[in-house]
């Protein structure tokens, strides 16, 4: 849907060439893109205009470096100024000396807090904490009871109080009691929902936290939220003196300009992004990242991080003799398969690609996670023998495999055609024909 | 007149006394930033276009529908049609009105229920309280409703629609967690033939657009409902918070695609975000809202009233 910002940038410059400097004039153009680019990222109009203005100043009779072109050097500089908004380092959470360390979620309804508190109590657990969690909201239904299913998931301790605590307050000391006799060293208090105009809510929140000079406030927000970000968070922000940012639903395909917009009125770090509806799907924030995000350009590094810790080096340098000498077998087949599973859910990486050149396509690719399954299922109900020569193969054996992997001859026979295309693919590869045959290649599961 | 699934109901309190009501306190005292632009001024200059371009933007418009706006007022003005600053907030409106009114089309008249409601929206966005109050609605129009709990995902989300239910005096058929969101709806439609009841509202599970596998769900829910009650879904709603930015837009085509999206309901109207993206929504895929949140009680939805919501993107 959004055209990239550097194809657009390219665009503009295409007639720039010959020209040494940045200029008054080319430079407008280009400032117009950059600004609708920042403005359809949700970015707040004011920060746009701030940070144009930086862009500018910057820009302005700059050389054009030999290495970059002018396209890549105005992204870099936009890039540059984003990072320095969003903080150029990932912060870490505070703790008190004095445990437990007492710890707020909260924000506007439906951002997102239960489900961050549940993600947050796991990841406190897997860094050698031993967290706590408590809702104190008694105001949406099944609130609470949500937070006991999730903190069951994640196996770690809720305090759910008794029948007649009825009362925030009453809840979170409660709760402290119980976490210092219990041992525990974190009390994460999930707040309920609440529009930053309302004011008793908003006092609530302010009792809290003189109650219990919690050690970070964490703002949760969503990382679909336009324009309005600046007045919730800066609400928040004077009301609490937020310590930190979570955003949430951060696995869909907003930009997330918000976090722009929130990180400039507060001044406070973004600490955690939410990546997923598991409870294992939260991540630190990188600045660097985000900011690619908001500028459409996907998000290499983090891809690239994810590939690294998938894939074995060896097993790859060893994939790669097997291609090159035709050995190829089934088996190493499913074993790429596997691989290319761990990455997560496929959509997910395709949706880190930058969007540009070649890889436009990828967008519209659709990847059949049950295809893949059942693929690796056929495999598996091979035998041995099977899987190091498939031309031994014959109908009584495809007969089984279907059997055995619950699935029908007719799908045994795609894959083993499909198996033989890519061999044949792989072969006039290794040979030379570079990409020839690419076109009519297809893997079984796209 | 409202427009309902079996015809028309008598028009109730105005919304803008019920919005302002929601949030005079600490509204009280502003006035209108545009008004305070216009006030004074003759003149139309750059930093008046500009003004009027941060009011829009802010509202969430969008870039796209903000430049076009703008355009038309430069052209005016450029042929001195528009003489005065304050004939320009009337040419916004009448712009804005245009493209909400083209997309107003009534939902389809259901002969014979049950009238089958699906909601759907993304995580967090407000469908099951939107539900609830939907239910009252319905209910206090001397229908018989029925929710069916196909949220099956969520923690506890079951339990919250069962509260709503309770509040509603609505009876609510569920299955335990985890259970296939198209069976409980199956089940659902067949207890509403078996009672005769008029509506049945279907709660589903939040799902990011993106998710293609979640969104094929959402395909076969709708399957389900046709095989059992003919022309089933009649009204499909996204929910819409108000403080979403331009993945709305993205949100609504997906759905649409998926799951045939017949209406918005702008739920959370009454913070500060005036939810303009769906004016784009509107503008590019012709789908009207139908209903406004306006907080969490259960008499909180209103009627989409397309003139008094353009009236409040120039409140403060």
């Amino acid at each position: 849907m959004f055209e990239n910002l550097s194809d657009k940038l390219q665009r503009i410059f295409k007639n720039l060439r010959g020209e040494g400097r940045l200029s008054a004039a080319n430079m407008e153009a280009a400032l117009r893109e950059i600004r609708v680019a920042l403005l359809e990222a949700d970015v707040n109009f004011r920060v746009v205009k701030q940070l144009i203005e930086n862009v500018k100043v910057k820009a302005m009779g700059e050389e054009v470096l030999a290495a970059l072109s002018p396209t890549q050097q105005v992204v870099k500089i936009v890039h540059e100024e984003l990072i320095k908004i969003l903080g150029s380092h990932q912060s870490k959470l505070r703790f008190s000396n004095d445990p437990p360390s007492v710890m707020l979620i909260v924000g506007l309804q439906g951002s997102g807090k239960t489900t961050s508190t549940g993600k947050l109590a796991r990841w406190l657990s897997r860094n050698s904490h031993a967290p706590m969690m408590v809702s104190v909201d008694v105001y949406r239904p099944a609130a609470r009871e949500q937070l006991r299913v999730v903190a069951k998931e994640v196996g770690l301790p809720v305090y759910t109080g008794t029948e007649q605590e009825t009362r925030p307050l009453d809840l979170a000391r409660s709760a402290r009691r119980e976490a210092a006799n219990s041992g525990r060293d974190v009390l994460l208090v999930d707040t309920a929902g609440r529009l930053h105009i309302d004011e008793d809510l908003m006092v609530e929140l302010q009792e809290l936290k003189e109650q219990f000079s919690p050690v970070e406030i964490l703002f949760v927000a969503d990382a679909m939220t336009g324009q309005d970000a600046v007045k919730s968070a800066e609400e928040f922000h004077k009301r609490l003196n937020i310590t930190g940012v979570i955003l949430t639903k951060m696995d869909g395909d907003a930009r997330g300009g918000a976090a722009l917009s929130i990180r400039h009125v507060t001044g406070q770090p973004l600490k955690f992004v939410g990546i997923g509806e598991k409870l294992d799907a939260l991540e630190p924030f990188h600045p660097d990242r985000a900011a690619s995000r908001i500028l459409g350009m996907g998000d290499m590094l983090s891809f690239i991080e994810k590939a690294e810790e998938a894939i074995d080096k060896k097993q790859a340098v060893e994939m790669q003799r097997k291609l090159i000498e035709n050995e190829f077998t089934l088996e190493d087949f499913r074993d790429q398969i596997r691989q290319l599973r761990k990455l997560g859910p496929l959509e997910s990486m395709l949706s880190m690609m930058p969007k540009v050149g070649m890889l436009k396509d990828l967008k519209n690719v659709k990847v059949d996670e049950q295809e893949m399954t059942r693929v690796v299922a056929i495999i598996d109900s091979m035998t041995p023998r099977e899987r190091a020569n498939h031309l031994i193969i014959n109908g009584q054996r495809r007969r089984r495999i279907a059997k055995g992997s619950g699935t029908t001859v007719q799908e045994v026979n795609q894959l083993l055609k499909q198996y033989g295309e890519a061999r044949k693919v792989m072969k006039s590869l290794s040979q030379g024909m570079m990409g020839k045959k690419l076109g009519k290649f297809k893997l079984p599961f796209m | 007149m409202i427009q309902t699934l079996f015809g028309s109901v008598e028009q109730e309190p105005s919304l803008l006394e019920r919005l302002k009501s929601g949030v005079a306190k600490t509204r009280a005292g502003l006035v209108s930033r545009l008004e305070e632009t216009l006030a004074g001024r003759k003149e139309i200059d750059a930093d008046l276009l500009d003004e009027l371009e941060y009011t829009l933007i802010s509202a969430d418009i969008g870039v796209r529908t903000t430049t076009e706006i703008l355009e038309r007022i430069r052209q005016r003005v450029d042929r001195h049609l528009v003489g005065d600053a304050a004939e320009l907030r009337g040419l916004i409106e009448e712009h804005l009105l245009e493209i909400l009114e083209a997309s107003d089309h009534a939902p389809p008249l259901v002969k014979e229920p049950p009238a089958v409601v699906l909601v759907v929206g993304v995580n967090g966005a407000g469908k099951t309280t939107t539900i609830g109050k939907l239910a009252q609605r319905y209910k206090a129009e001397g229908r018989g409703v029925l929710l069916c709990a196909a949220d099956t995902f969520r923690a506890a989300a079951i339990d919250q629609l069962e509260v709503w239910g309770q509040r509603t005096g609505v009876e609510v058929i569920r299955q335990k967690p985890g259970a296939d969101p198209s069976a409980v709806l199956f089940d659902a439609l067949h207890s509403a033939r078996a009672r005769k009841v008029d509506y049945v509202i279907v709660d589903t599970a939040g799902r990011l657009q993106t998710k293609a596998n979640l969104m094929a769900e959402l395909e076969k829910m709708r399957r389900t409902a046709g095989r059992v009650v003919p022309g089933a879904p009649h009204e499909v709603l996204l929910v819409l918070d108000a403080v979403t930015g331009q993945n709305g837009l993205e949100q609504a085509r997906k759905f649409t695609e998926s799951s045939g999206v017949t209406g918005l309901v702008l739920a959370k109207l009454d913070g500060t975000a005036k939810g303009g993206i769906v004016v784009a929504i509107a503008r590019e895929l012709n789908l009207p809202i139908r209903y406004i949140g306006i907080g969490e009680q259960v008499g909180d939805l209103l009627p989409f009233d397309a003139a008094k919501y353009i009236q409040s993107i120039f409140e403060p």
